[in-house]
């Protein structure tokens, strides 16, 4: 297990640098000279070169390559261009409010896809199958933007059900100010017990995280559909049917456990992509994340910030593949004796 | 059946034929391949007489008509008019030839990069396959379209950097995905005898490697065109892909966003397109995947 675990760590740390390599590359693919854009439109032809020394960009690309590894190893992750703040700390003050937001999207996908999967498994080529096959194919074909503005328009603007944007509402910080304890809003209204802030967060939250949970919830209820598809068939499962147990209990208690497997695989995959997916939705409920972050960055051209969230994002990623792939060799002996 | 051609002078399981005849035989069983290859049908249709069926052809470029700006949907203009007084449903109409040719390129580029370089790693293994693996883990570590988003970023907005900027992401996919069958097909009797045989290297790959290969592939790449079109028009919603004249859905649904509240036409056809669209080509996808490789793996 030991040694698995070494040699997944290792990947990682190799991919890591990889990334590095990639974003650096791709700083350097940019057409028209970062310096100018730095020192501004009306700088001065001294300015410029002072500026290109400053940023470092007149020395060899391999000395350029290294000291920007050894600054993302020392936190030093750049200035965005568009706060003035280091880029590390911006992401530091974004990413709670992204993660809140997507783990609730992972749960509202894991609850919702798990069990289509089992009914469409349960009843394959039968009307509900078709069915939930096409509304998965219809979440997986989302242009989720365009999902998040018409659910706006419908739900928060005209039935005025849910709240249009934000993370609470701004009164409430008034009449009951929320303590800053972990930076997760609504982990931090449930610890104080400040209901009133608790049932605002949970409101402001359920419209996002419905926009990201559609992709993944399409997902997840194909991968479960096929893998209690080919469960079926299996000798223990015919046997435990055979026993005469009812399909409710062989599909609501042993099956389901056995779909678990391809949707704990594929976790880290969909939490990679709805991160991104919040790059799209996040300005547009005006949720202060990463990805409104991103979503300002690429409107400013602020590079130094892009690069930096797309850094972090791949390498929550990497960890999260790591972390996925440790938690199921420690499940599954037959994945660490490969 | 017996197989009555004489001069085949390899075992290549799945012919064109036979292919095209096991389409056939899974379009009357399977409805949702049919249905996904009639709106796949029905758009490349629209795309080719746009000018034909688009109500007002000069709305989808330069035209604008300021005395008949936000007008809702009517009788003149089905699907009202934007912020610049032009047709939607024209604009609408026009964008099928945009996003899903985008996806064609984007998909030939990949293909075209990740297939000679996944069947050599999968064929010749050694130190080839180990550094042309390791480059793909390394794309691999981004989630899907980040790194696209990063490298169109820094590109000029445009179409042509949006394409760029999604196959040099897209293709380490298909690297891998025909790495693992090469490298199967490579061990297998009949290749050993091409070699024997003394048939030179490129035909070998080019021969019966590739062909024994490319199902799977086929299937992901019909898998993958829905996705690439959410991916363009994510993009250029983003304001990183098409510039203003041109007829992209997702620049449309930006453009729109500011006026949604009063003007919701503006937003929903445009998506409703994309939706359309992807929806599709992610059935008629499936579908495939169910006819010519039922046992491949629901992700990529």
């Amino acid at each position: 297990m030991t040694s698995y675990v070494a040699r997944r760590a290792a990947l990682a740390v190799l991919v890591v640098a990889g990334a590095i390599a990639v974003t650096f590359t791709i700083a350097h693919a940019v057409p028209g000279d970062p310096a100018t854009a730095w020192a501004g439109p009306h700088a001065s032809a001294t300015q410029i070169a002072r500026a290109r020394h400053f940023l470092g960009l007149d020395r060899p690309l391999p000395v350029q390559l290294a000291g920007y590894a050894s600054g993302v190893l020392t936190g030093n992750w750049g200035t965005s261009i568009h706060t003035h703040q280091p880029v590390l700390s911006d992401l530091a003050v974004y990413a709670p409010a992204t993660l809140e937001l997507v783990i609730a999207a992972l749960l509202i996908a894991v609850a919702v896809g798990v069990p289509l999967g089992l009914v469409c498994a349960r009843w394959p080529g039968r009307a509900a199958d078709h069915g939930v096959r096409a509304a998965s194919i219809v979440g997986v074909s989302m242009p989720i933007f365009w999902m998040a503005l018409i659910l706006q328009l419908l739900v928060a603007d005209r039935l005025k059900l849910l709240p249009v944007a934000g993370q609470y509402s701004p009164d409430l910080m008034f009449s009951h100010p929320l303590a800053r304890r972990t930076g997760f809003d609504v982990v931090d209204a449930l610890i104080t017990g400040n209901w009133p802030m608790l049932g605002s967060t949970l409101s402001h939250l359920i419209l996002p995280a419905l926009v990201v949970a559609a992709y993944p919830a399409g997902l997840i209820a194909r991968m479960v559909r096929a893998q209690v598809l080919d469960l079926v068939g299996e000798d223990h499962v015919r046997f435990a049917r055979s026993l005469g147990i009812g399909d409710r209990a062989v599909f609501g208690r042993y099956l389901m456990k056995l779909a678990w497997n391809p949707v704990s695989a594929a976790i880290a995959l969909v939490f990679g992509y709805s991160l991104v997916n919040t790059f799209l939705v996040e300005s547009i409920f005006d949720w202060p994340g990463l990805g409104s972050y991103a979503a300002n960055s690429v409107a400013t051209l602020d590079i130094p910030a892009i690069l930096g969230v797309t850094l972090f994002v791949a390498i929550v990623y990497v960890l999260a593949n790591l972390i996925v792939d440790v938690v199921q060799a420690a499940l599954d002996p037959r994945i660490r004796l490969r | 059946m017996i197989d009555t051609d004489v001069g085949a002078s390899a075992p290549v399981p799945a012919t064109a034929t036979s292919r095209a005849r096991a389409v056939a035989r899974a379009a009357r069983s399977s409805p949702l391949l049919t249905a996904g290859g009639a709106i796949a049908l029905v758009i490349v249709i629209i795309a080719v007489a746009a000018p034909l069926l688009a109500p007002f052809p000069g709305d989808a470029g330069t035209a604008t008509n300021p005395f008949a700006v936000l007008r809702p949907p009517s009788a003149a203009h089905l699907l009202g008019t934007d912020q610049v007084g032009r047709d939607l449903l024209s604009r609408v109409i026009y964008g099928t030839r945009v996003s899903p040719l985008i996806a064609a390129y984007v998909l030939a580029i990949a293909a075209a990069v990740g297939i000679p370089l996944g069947i050599a790693a999968g064929y010749f293994g050694g130190w080839l396959d180990e550094v042309i693996m390791r480059i793909t883990d390394v794309f691999l570590a981004f989630p899907p379209l980040l790194l696209a988003l990063a490298l169109a970023a820094v590109l000029p907005a445009s179409l042509t950097s949006v394409t760029i900027a999604i196959a040099a992401t897209w293709w380490p996919w298909y690297a891998r995905l025909i790495r693992g069958q090469a490298a199967s097909v490579a061990g297998r009797p009949f290749i050993e005898s091409c070699r024997a045989l003394g048939i030179p290297r490129w035909r070998i790959l080019a021969r019966h490697v590739l062909p024994n290969s490319i199902t799977p592939m086929i299937v992901q790449i019909s898998l993958d065109v829905g996705g690439v079109i959410l991916v363009a028009s994510a993009l250029s919603f983003l304001g990183l892909g098409a510039q203003d004249p041109t007829p992209e859905w997702g620049l449309m649904v930006a453009q729109g966003q500011p006026y949604f509240p009063t003007a919701w036409w503006l937003v929903t056809f445009p998506g409703l397109a994309i939706l359309i669209t992807a929806f599709g080509f992610n059935l008629l996808g499936d579908g495939l995947r169910d006819l010519l490789d039922p046992r491949g793996a629901i992700l990529r």
